[in-house]
């Protein structure tokens, strides 16, 4: 399999004390499903956001398919188009209902054809168990479901990967499955996808890779099957400790 | 002129400390304040009330005034109307530039705003009228209009730059991440949210103007005041005819208040959106 994001020697400094990436390389396979796990403040997200350029490194430099996120000449916006994001906070348009925030960037920024959109956007509310939602306001949704259009949102732009940031982490257990169980199909379809998340099911189901993270490095990379039996570092056995 | 908006309590920095919220909206009713409403109802009932009964009992000078003044009226709502119009213009493109990464189009958009609100409107009344005059040659109204637009362009670019700053910060992010410029989340993301949050604090500056106004009959404006002073240095009836000056604006800022107050309520029960 080709490398498709490629990261090299991260760097990256908040307020000018606190290092939230110090030196990660991390490259990740065409289809591959990579998951990044880590204590608070380890840079997990920080490196996720930075792939999409929401956090610009100091130093070092990322590639996605070839081309370079952080140059500055990047074309941002044509990366950004098919790199897929999917928030904690779901981050919907409240102003929006539900079939329009799906469409919004890809007839404004796309330029597609209203009703070619819509007809995707319905093809994908569908993929997420959410027909009957289309002309929901996100108010009206559940965490679960808001979080679901959230993926079928991004989804919407056709991107190549997903970067997911601690999807389930604002949900309650019970809405937890409907999106993990989302993520999974995604997975087996092929999607190449970076997740930072501590759902163990999910790893253990769709990872291909698990990526343990402390202070801003890469402390340890395994398979889930031998990561979680058989950890090799210290560090890393004491953190699944506390999350098992 | 609001000084604090609805909008300061967002302030991080302002929560943490114990402040109190003064504004012009102690005027403005809202169902929960019975106490309040009840005085609103006597203020505006009392004030029709005098309007229609005084010149009922003393047709002069009473009934002469207030056939006198309607002109002033009808200027005193052009010069507002206009002026709140122009001043959301600049207003929106200032409170842009208030929260740009542009540098320059940054610091411009603060030194307007910290030069104008350290200014009294009637000083710059004065500057754009009879300092500027012989450079910019406008009349009365257009001169009195630019004034206005210009100050209360300031005071709303600083709601239009609480109101974007009010928005989460997730939903630009989400925009971006999904490809769109900047600019085009500001449009279709950012500022459509805004409206919805300054409409209350640009009711309240509209009152605030529609009574600034009357600043303006200093300069060649007939608007309600001077028409009422008109009237006064001809017939030397000045408690009537400022008495009925002042009813006739009490009751026009008693009537937007309530509006106002209605339009926010409308606003927060229909929840967050649409």
């Amino acid at each position: 399999m080709e490398t498709y994001i490629e990261i090299k020697d991260a760097v990256k400094t908040f307020n000018g004390t606190i290092q939230a990436l110090r030196g990660v390389d991390l490259s990740v396979k065409k289809g591959e499903v990579v998951l990044i796990i880590g204590p608070s403040g380890s840079g997990k997200s920080t490196l996720l956001r930075s792939v999409n350029r929401l956090e610009r490194l100091d130093s070092g430099s990322i590639l996605i398919d070839g081309e370079s996120v952080t140059d500055e000449n990047a074309d941002i916006r044509h990366i950004r188009e098919e790199v897929g994001m999917v928030f904690q906070s779901f981050n919907l348009f409240p102003h929006l209902n539900v079939i329009d925030n799906i469409t919004l960037s890809p007839t404004v920024v796309l330029k597609k054809g209203k009703e070619e959109a819509v007809a995707q956007g319905r093809k994908l509310l569908a993929k997420v168990g959410l027909s009957d939602k289309e002309t929901a306001w996100p108010e009206q949704l559940s965490g679960g479901q808001q979080q679901r259009v959230a993926i079928a949102r991004a989804l919407a732009m056709n991107p190549k990967v997903m970067l997911f940031d601690e999807p389930t982490s604002a949900l309650d257990p019970e809405m937890i499955k409907e999106v993990l169980d989302v993520m999974t199909d995604l997975a087996r379809e092929g999607m190449t996808m970076l997740v930072v998340s501590h759902e163990m099911g999910f790893a253990r189901a769709a990872a291909h890779r698990i990526i343990f993270m402390d202070a801003g490095q890469i402390v340890e990379e395994a398979p889930p099957e031998t990561f979680f039996t058989s950890p090799r570092e210290d560090r890393t056995r004491r953190f699944l400790e506390h999350i098992l | 002129m609001t000084k604090g908006s609805p909008l300061s309590g967002r302030d991080p920095k302002d929560s943490e400390r114990t402040t109190i919220n003064v504004t012009d909206g102690t005027l403005i009713p809202s169902r929960d304040e019975g106490g309040l409403l009840s005085a609103w109802n006597i203020s505006f009932f009392g004030a029709v009330g005098l309007l229609v009964a005084l010149p009922l009992i003393s047709p002069d000078p009473y009934l002469r005034i207030l056939s006198f003044v309607p002109d002033g009226l009808i200027a005193t709502f052009s010069v507002t109307l206009s002026s709140i119009f122009f001043a959301l213009i600049i207003g929106l493109f200032a409170g842009l530039g208030r929260v740009s990464q542009n540098k320059a189009i940054n610091r411009v958009s603060t030194i307007y705003v910290e030069i104008i609100r350290g200014i009294p409107l009637l000083v710059q009344l004065f500057y754009i009228y009879y300092a500027l005059g012989p450079l910019l040659r406008l009349q009365g109204p257009p001169a009195a209009i630019l004034a206005m637009s210009i100050c209360y362009g300031a005071y709303m670019a600083e709601i239009f730059r609480a109101g974007i700053q009010a928005i989460p910060k997730g939903q630009m992010e989400a925009a971006l991440a999904l490809g769109m410029s900047r600019a085009t989340a500001m449009r279709r993301i950012i500022i459509p949210q805004t409206v919805r949050i300054i409409l209350p604090p640009i009711g309240n500056e509209f009152i605030a103007l529609l009574k600034d106004s009357s600043l303006v009959s200093i300069l060649a404006v007939s608007d309600l005041l001077r028409r009422g002073r008109e009237y006064a240095s001809t017939s030397f009836r000045y408690f009537e005819s400022y008495t009925v000056i002042a009813l006739i604006y009490l009751v026009m800022t008693l009537f937007f208040s309530r509006l106002v107050a209605m339009m926010e309520e409308k606003l927060r029960h229909r929840g967050n959106v649409h």
